[in-house]
């Protein structure tokens, strides 16, 4: 035990130090905000789809930034999963649950940190079903 | 009583009878500093129990039978044991709920729904728990009463010049937490008390993190509520405890119906029963009033003076080593000042939940979070906090292991 708790691997620190794509999209396809009200910690999260004429599929994320403030794991699953979604469809995003954000973080979460972990998957998630008309939440929350 | 007397707190005895403090987790024995959130239980309290329900368990009031009569008598007598133990004048004081939350739910609906109207005021502190805090705000909405906030300074005490101006003739009930459970404060209850009185307003006090840890004494107060949990005090879950004076409780609607509170029922008309049965309808949490009644029986053995210091002499000496660290942020009043056993800190650049992930690496047991106080967190500035908070049975040895813990949290997060 001691130091190097198995949570807080080096690939969590690193994301949290130094997050990627940490900030705010110039033209967003769509943009969304949620929090985790036991932790404190909010996330926003931009996403910009392929458009029409650049690919062959428009439901493919081109690109994605978040920003925020929170615990290491909350910012730090933001940051992966900003890297992971590139590349991915709407339909690949919202196929993702907590096993797959878990698999992401690569350590094991405790139970009363899961919310912490699922916040931005969550967010992006609600994002895309917004953009798609079939959801109407202003915010996310991990309490629901 | 005399230093001495204090100094004789045969803590290594005390820990005797808590199996639960023994327990390793990866080979390190526990190190419980939640004890504002619930305390753990002892021995006798346990035994106490476990003796209701393998010798004498029955449903109480109504029975004729041998086993009934025992269980009537001791759920009776635990009211009778908890007046004693807060100076209440008898068992018509002293109502078991659930926890504190209900108590205050209990007086909320009874009288607040009741007695409320647009125009009243309801007079809270900043430092309000959600349990009370909540409760008001969402009874001044169905009600038209407003809810102010009695403002607390930069040392985390009450503003009492604002107290004044806030409590005026349309009062109608001042709400104070005796204990602040996030910055530790000792609230001024009696004189808050006194300020209400002189308005005709009444006075609702949340002692769940003073009965634990302190003497009190309701009529000293002068409080016309008082309530706190069974949990919080070495005693069982789901028991709680509201305190009112007698006059104010007869006048009172039941906030829940029943059998068991009832004078007489017809088809179309009920009349309630005795004070406290009145508001305790359906069967009781019978094994928590045993448990709760042994608890009672368990700090008055060791005194409640005792206690207190105790864990003042833990919160200051806490409060010191912490604040050595010099980039540990603390909460509340400043060491040495009457202060409840806790100590809310943050550590610099490091968000409370992963401190206290970090901790329980350690087998540090403590909370992270707004410890149901979200608006005086805001207040703060930060978004939560971590928690120490100590018992009877914590020690010194103890806190040195939660201030070494840190440096793991440093070098993670450097």
């Amino acid at each position: 035990m001691g130091l190097g708790s198995d949570m807080y691997r080096q690939q969590i620190l690193d994301h949290y130090k130094n997050p990627r794509n940490y900030g705010e999209l110039e033209d967003p396809t769509f943009t969304h905000v949620g929090e985790n009200p036991m932790c404190g910690d909010e996330i926003r999260i931009d996403v910009k789809l392929e458009e029409d004429g650049e690919s062959d599929d428009e439901e493919t994320i081109k690109q994605v930034a978040f920003s925020g403030d929170g615990c290491a794991i909350s910012q730090a699953s933001a940051s992966m999963l900003s890297k992971e979604l590139q590349g991915k469809t709407v339909e690949e995003l919202l196929e993702m649950d907590r096993d797959d954000v878990i698999d992401m973080l690569g350590v094991d979460i405790s139970p009363m940190r899961v919310k912490c972990a699922v916040l931005a998957e969550k967010v992006a998630q609600d994002g895309a079903e917004i953009h798609r008309g079939e959801l109407d939440v202003d915010k996310t929350t991990t309490e629901d | 009583m005399s230093s001495q007397d204090l100094e004789s707190l045969d803590v290594e005895g005390i820990r005797q009878q808590f199996p639960i403090l023994q327990r390793e987790f990866d080979g390190q024995q526990v190190v419980y500093l939640d004890n504002a959130a619930t305390t753990q239980t002892p021995d006798p309290v346990v035994d106490a129990m476990s003796d209701y329900y393998r010798q004498y368990n029955a449903n109480v009031h109504r029975g004729i039978h041998h086993l009934s009569q025992e269980a009537s008598i001791a759920y009776e007598e635990a009211h009778d044991r908890v007046a004693e133990f807060i100076n209440a004048d008898g068992r018509e004081e002293v109502i078991f709920t659930k926890n504190t939350t209900e108590s205050e739910n209990l007086l909320a609906y009874s009288w607040g729904l009741n007695e409320l109207e647009p125009g009243d005021e309801i007079v809270l502190t900043e430092m309000e728990h959600h349990a009370s805090l909540v409760t008001w705000q969402q009874i001044g909405k169905r009600t038209g009463a407003d809810v102010k906030y009695i403002r607390i300074d930069d040392s985390g005490r009450l503003d009492m010049d604002h107290a004044r101006d806030l409590i005026t003739d349309d009062t109608e009930i001042v709400s104070a937490v005796h204990v602040s459970n996030t910055l530790g404060t000792v609230n001024p209850v009696g004189e808050l008390t006194d300020l209400a009185h002189e308005h005709g307003a009444l006075s609702f006090i949340d002692g769940a993190q003073a009965v634990p840890n302190r003497p009190v004494d309701v009529e000293e107060i002068g409080a016309d509520f008082y309530a706190f949990s069974g949990h919080k005090m070495a005693g069982p879950t789901g028991i709680g405890v509201l305190y009112g004076k007698q006059e104010l409780l007869e006048d009172m609607e039941p906030y829940l119906y029943g059998g068991g509170m009832i004078r007489k029922v017809t088809f179309e008309e009920s009349t309630w029963g005795e004070l406290p049965w009145k508001f305790e309808p359906g069967t009781p949490p019978i094994a928590e009033a045993v448990g709760l009644h042994a608890a009672v029986d368990w700090l008055e053995d060791i005194g409640m003076d005792r206690i207190r210091a105790h864990e003042q002499e833990l919160a200051a000496y806490a409060y010191d080593r912490l604040d050595a660290e010099g980039d540990v942020e603390i909460y509340g009043p400043e060491a040495g000042s009457d202060r409840g056993g806790l100590v809310s800190f943050n550590l610099e650049g490091v968000h409370a939940h992963d401190l206290t992930s970090i901790l329980n690496d350690h087998t540090v047991a403590v909370r992270a979070g707004d410890h149901c106080t979200q608006p005086l967190h805001d207040k703060l500035g930060v978004p939560a906090s971590t928690r120490a908070s100590f018992y009877v049975y914590n020690t010194r040895e103890e806190v040195d292991k939660l201030v070494a813990a840190l440096d793991d949290a440093r070098q993670l997060f450097a």
